[in-house]
C-alpha cells in the first residue's frame, strides 16, 4: 500500500513537471512572438543614426587668433556680425539684456593679470576678439546641475538648450564672462526677417554661448569667424603636431586668458 | 432614520451635479482631425518611416534626434531603405511639412498637447 502511494506520487509529479515546463515555454513563445510583431509594425526599426560623412574631426579643437592682423574694431566687426547672424544672437538696447557669443575688449580687461602700466602701445589700445575659450578643464561643466552644458569628445563645450533650467551656475563659474542669460524672449531682439532658418533661436530663461560652430564642423565647414577672418584666425587639432594651429604655436609666442586658473583654454592669442 | 427621504434626495442631487459634465456633453465629442499634407509632402509619398509609425512615434523619434544631434554630433539618419536625411526639425521635417497650422497644430490642439519645439526652432511662414 505504502509503495503504491509513493509510485503514484512520483508519476503525478513527473507529469506535472513536464506539463509545467511545456506550459512555460509556450508562454515565453507568446511573449517572443509579440516582440516580433511589434518589430513588424515598425516599433523597432533598423534605421541607423550616423555622423555626416563630411564632418570635420579632431581630438581637441583649438584656435589661434593673430592679433597682429586684427588691429581695429573694423577688422573685428565682420567676424562678430557673421557669427551673430548665423546663430540668431539677438540685439538689445538695454545692456543688461545683452547676449554675446563673440565680442571685443581691451587688453587690461582681457588679460587682467598680465597688465602693466608701461605696456607697449601696439597692444594697449587695440581691441581683442573674445569668445568662449572652450576650456579643456571647463568650470562651467562642473557647475551645471543638469549636464545641459557638457564637453564633447573633441573638446568643444556645448550647450544643450533643451536641458538648461536657467540656474546660471555656469555663468558664475565661467571666469571669462563668455556666457549670456536670456532675461527676455530673444526673438524680440531679432528682426523677424533676419532670423536664420538653419539654426534655432533660444527661449527666455536659458544660458547661451559660443559653440565653436559645432553645427558647422559636423557638416564639414570651418567656424564662421575663422572663414571670415581671411586667415587671421587659425583653427585645428591641438593634438595633431602637423596641424596649422600647432605650427603657429610652435613659431609664435602666444598667451591665453587667465592661464593661472587652470581651466586650460583652447583659444590662443599671438600678440 | 427619520431623515431618510431627505438623505436620498440629497444623494440624487449630488449624483446629478457630479455627473453633469458627462451627460451634458454626451454625443458632442469633437471629431478627430484630419491632417492636411502639403503638395511637397504628397509628392514625396513616403515620410522617413511608414505613416503609421510616424503618427504614433514621431515624438520619440524627435527626442532621439535631438539627443543624438546635440550631444553626440550625429546628424544623419539612414532609414531602412538606405535613404539618408539631415536630422533637423526645422530643415528636414518642416521642409516638407511646411504647414504647421494644418499639420502639427491641429492634432496637438485636439489632444491638448503643447510641445515647446517652436519656442526656439523656426518654422516656415505660412502664406494665407
Amino acid at each position: 500500500m505504502m509503495e503504491n502511494a509513493r509510485r503514484k506520487f512520483l508519476k503525478v509529479a513527473g507529469i506535472s513537471a513536464l506539463g509545467l515546463s511545456l506550459g512555460t515555454k509556450s508562454v515565453l513563445n507568446v511573449f517572443a512572438s509579440a516582440d516580433e510583431s511589434a518589430d513588424r509594425r515598425g516599433k523597432k526599426t533598423a534605421a541607423e543614426i550616423t555622423e555626416n560623412k563630411k564632418a570635420l574631426k579632431a581630438k581637441h579643437w583649438g584656435m589661434v587668433i593673430d592679433t597682429r592682423r586684427l588691429r581695429t574694431v573694423g577688422d573685428l566687426k565682420p567676424l562678430i556680425d557673421v557669427c551673430h547672424k548665423i546663430h540668431n544672437v539677438p540685439k538689445f538696447e538695454n545692456s543688461l539684456h545683452e547676449i554675446k557669443w563673440i565680442w571685443e575688449d581691451e587688453y587690461k580687461h582681457v588679460f587682467p593679470t598680465m597688465e602693466s602700466e608701461y605696456l607697449a602701445d601696439s597692444i594697449k589700445h587695440i581691441p581683442f576678439l573674445l569668445l568662449c575659450n572652450q576650456c579643456q578643464n571647463p568650470p562651467c561643466v562642473r557647475a551645471c546641475p543638469t549636464k545641459a552644458t557638457f564637453q564633447r569628445e573633441d573638446g568643444i563645450v556645448m550647450m544643450d538648450f533643451h536641458r538648461c533650467i536657467g540656474c546660471r551656475f555656469c555663468m558664475a563659474a565661467c571666469p571669462y564672462g563668455s556666457r549670456s542669460f536670456n532675461f527676455v524672449d530673444p526673438r524680440t531682439g531679432l528682426d523677424e526677417s533676419g532670423i536664420f532658418n538653419e539654426f534655432p533661436t533660444r527661449m527666455k530663461g536659458v544660458v547661451e554661448k559660443c559653440n565653436f560652430c559645432a553645427e558647422r564642423l559636423d557638416v564639414g565647414k570651418m567656424p564662421a569667424c575663422v572663414e571670415a577672418s581671411n586667415g587671421a584666425i587659425a583653427f585645428g587639432d591641438l593634438e595633431d603636431p602637423e596641424s596649422d594651429v600647432r605650427k603657429l604655436l610652435k613659431e609664435n609666442f602666444t598667451i591665453r586668458r587667465k592661464q593661472e586658473l587652470g581651466t586650460e583654454p583652447s583659444v590662443y592669442y599671438i600678440v | 432614520m427619520n431623515d431618510k427621504s431627505r438623505i436620498i434626495a440629497g444623494l440624487i442631487i449630488f449624483l446629478i451635479v457630479v455627473t453633469f459634465p458627462f451627460w451634458y456633453n454626451m454625443g458632442k465629442a469633437a471629431p478627430a482631425p484630419e491632417t492636411k499634407l502639403t503638395d511637397k509632402a504628397k509628392q514625396a509619398k513616403n515620410c522617413i518611416q511608414p505613416t503609421e509609425y510616424m503618427r504614433v512615434g514621431h515624438m520619440q523619434l524627435l527626442n532621439v534626434w535631438r539627443n543624438e544631434v546635440v550631444r553626440d554630433g550625429k546628424r544623419t539618419y539612414v532609414n531602412q531603405s538606405g535613404k539618408d536625411f539631415n536630422m533637423s526639425l526645422s530643415n528636414t521635417c518642416m521642409d516638407c511639412h511646411s504647414n504647421k497650422a494644418e499639420f502639427c497644430d491641429k492634432c496637438h490642439d485636439y489632444t491638448s498637447t503643447a510641445p515647446y519645439c517652436w519656442d526656439c526652432h523656426v518654422y516656415p511662414k505660412e502664406s494665407k
